[in-house]
């Protein structure tokens, strides 16, 4: 299996959207045969154990990514604090430290731009809850590269703003309970050759 | 809660034909090498630059690029990133405080070299932390940024009241030892850096890219510039790095770089892994 992925997971989420990311993670089957990278809005100049939150069973690897380092197909990736994290073809990371986007850095419209950029139509983007319109913008940018994008149910979102933003910008996106999004993570997972 | 989405027309993707020709074009009228800058961040920028200055095509961009003699210092100073905080990793400069000033502090005259200092913020956090340690008066620090407008600004040491609470609250975290607000004036909304910490520090154009070695340091910090570097420039860099440090002498680098993709990283020590600090050993 050569190592470099030609597809990729991104997943973003701010305002509780952690508990919804660890079953994600808990529920899909192991090992991973797909990368996924998470965008969460986080504190920055703290030291952080979030890395540690999403593995609690220890079935599978998380880490924070450093600059230019080597994108590991069946790995998951969490952006670093403080970092927006980019994809540099898709053979690395890449990470920027310009302006915060809507008040955050990482940004969740940066990596899933990038993200498209990247891999075209075999990225797979998921937008959970969270409490402003950041992804909206990235959503947009993979949708129209050919990518899938999947948005949490506002209904079931335990702050709208974030999917009620991507789903307003975006007529193509499939809204879906947690449910849903784990079955056609799956499913999008199984038919990656 | 509503937000507006900002609706507007989308400038057309550049596709790396287009930033190849951005690249030369600059390298041939202005002089600055961009040809090896990490290309996904260095995408973004140009495409900000474009937005920023509502140029609608790449011939646009080319054309006052070409034509518009006051455009390529706007160009310069918004493609790169001039985002920077005091004390920024507090935990960086305590470890720095604990590990590698004791041992500048055997050195009788101690030559520091801040390589991309941008806007000058973490540069006189160093001056606090070699003033607390008694150090300043035999310090030298040479502050360089390939930006003239941000050394511009870096010099006047005048800085926005709005983020000193942030740069406080960074101050007591990184093991500060006074009271921050004596290290600077405030009026209206600015506020000055003292005097004391700016007198020892010499500002001065340098690009990494293509400028050599000027003097020979005990410490070289270089933070977060690197990540705009793709991997055969950051070689470039640790190289120059590597030739400009004495023996035994310190290089630290940002929070998310390595020294390890780079084959000099055999002739360097961890001083500390976690807050990349590094010694040069051979």
């Amino acid at each position: 299996m050569a190592t470099t992925p030609n597809h990729i997971i991104v997943i973003g989420g701010s305002s509780g959207s952690l508990p919804i990311i660890k079953e994600i993670l808990d529920r899909l089957q192991k090992p991973f045969t797909c990368t996924i990278a998470i965008v969460v809005h986080r504190l920055r100049n703290v030291h952080s154990d979030l890395s540690k939150v999403f593995v609690q069973k220890k079935t599978f690897k998380l880490h924070e990514p450093e600059d230019k380092e080597l994108i590991v197909r069946g790995n998951v990736y969490l952006a670093p604090a403080n970092y927006h994290l980019l994809f540099e073809g898709k053979e690395s990371f890449c990470l920027d430290y310009s302006e915060p986007i809507w008040y955050s850095r990482p940004s969740i419209d940066v990596t899933f731009s990038s993200a498209a950029h990247a891999f075209g139509k075999n990225t797979l983007a998921i937008l959970l809850t969270g409490a402003n319109a950041d992804g909206a913008e990235g959503c947009h940018t993979v949708l129209k590269n050919g990518g899938t994008v999947l948005v949490q149910n506002p209904e079931e979102s335990a702050f709208d703003a974030m999917p009620k933003a991507a789903i307003e910008r975006n007529k193509n996106c499939i809204v879906c309970s947690v449910e849903e999004i784990i079955e056609k993570t799956q499913s999008f997972i199984n038919k990656i050759p | 809660m509503a937000f507006a989405i900002n609706m507007k027309i989308e400038p057309q993707p550049l596709n790396d034909e287009a930033l190849q020709e951005i690249v030369t074009l600059i390298q041939t009228q202005h002089g600055y090498d961009f040809s090896n800058y990490a290309k996904a961040s260095f995408t973004r920028r140009v495409e900000r630059v474009m937005e920023l200055a509502e140029l609608k095509s790449v011939y646009d961009l080319k054309f006052q690029l070409t034509n518009n003699k006051q455009f390529f210092p706007f160009f310069l100073q918004n493609i790169t990133v001039n985002v920077t905080e005091m004390f920024r990793d507090p935990a960086f400069y305590k470890e720095l405080s604990e590990k590698v000033i004791p041992v500048l502090a055997t050195y009788p005259y101690i030559k520091i070299w801040h390589a991309g200092c941008s806007t000058g913020e973490e540069v006189y956090s160093l001056s606090i932390l070699l003033k607390e340690a008694g150090l300043l008066d035999r310090c030298k620090i040479y502050a360089t940024d390939l930006n003239p407008l941000n050394l511009e600004k870096a010099k006047t040491g005048i800085l926005s009241t709005k983020q000193m609470r942030d740069y406080t609250q960074n101050y007591l975290q990184a093991g500060g030892k006074s009271e921050f607000s004596n290290y600077y004036t405030a009026r209206y909304d600015s506020v000055i850096i003292a005097k004391e910490l700016r007198k020892n520090v010499v500002f001065s154009q340098h690009n990494l890219v293509t400028d050599g070695v000027f003097n020979e340091f005990q410490l070289i910090c270089c933070r977060n510039v690197m990540i705009y570097f793709n991997r055969h420039l950051q070689n470039r860099a640790y190289d120059l790095f590597y030739n400009s440090l004495s023996h035994l002498g310190f290089l630290t680098i940002g929070a998310k770089e390595s020294l390890l993709f780079s084959p000099i990283k055999q002739k360097f020590d961890a001083v500390s892994a976690a807050s990349k600090i590094y010694r040069r050993i051979d």
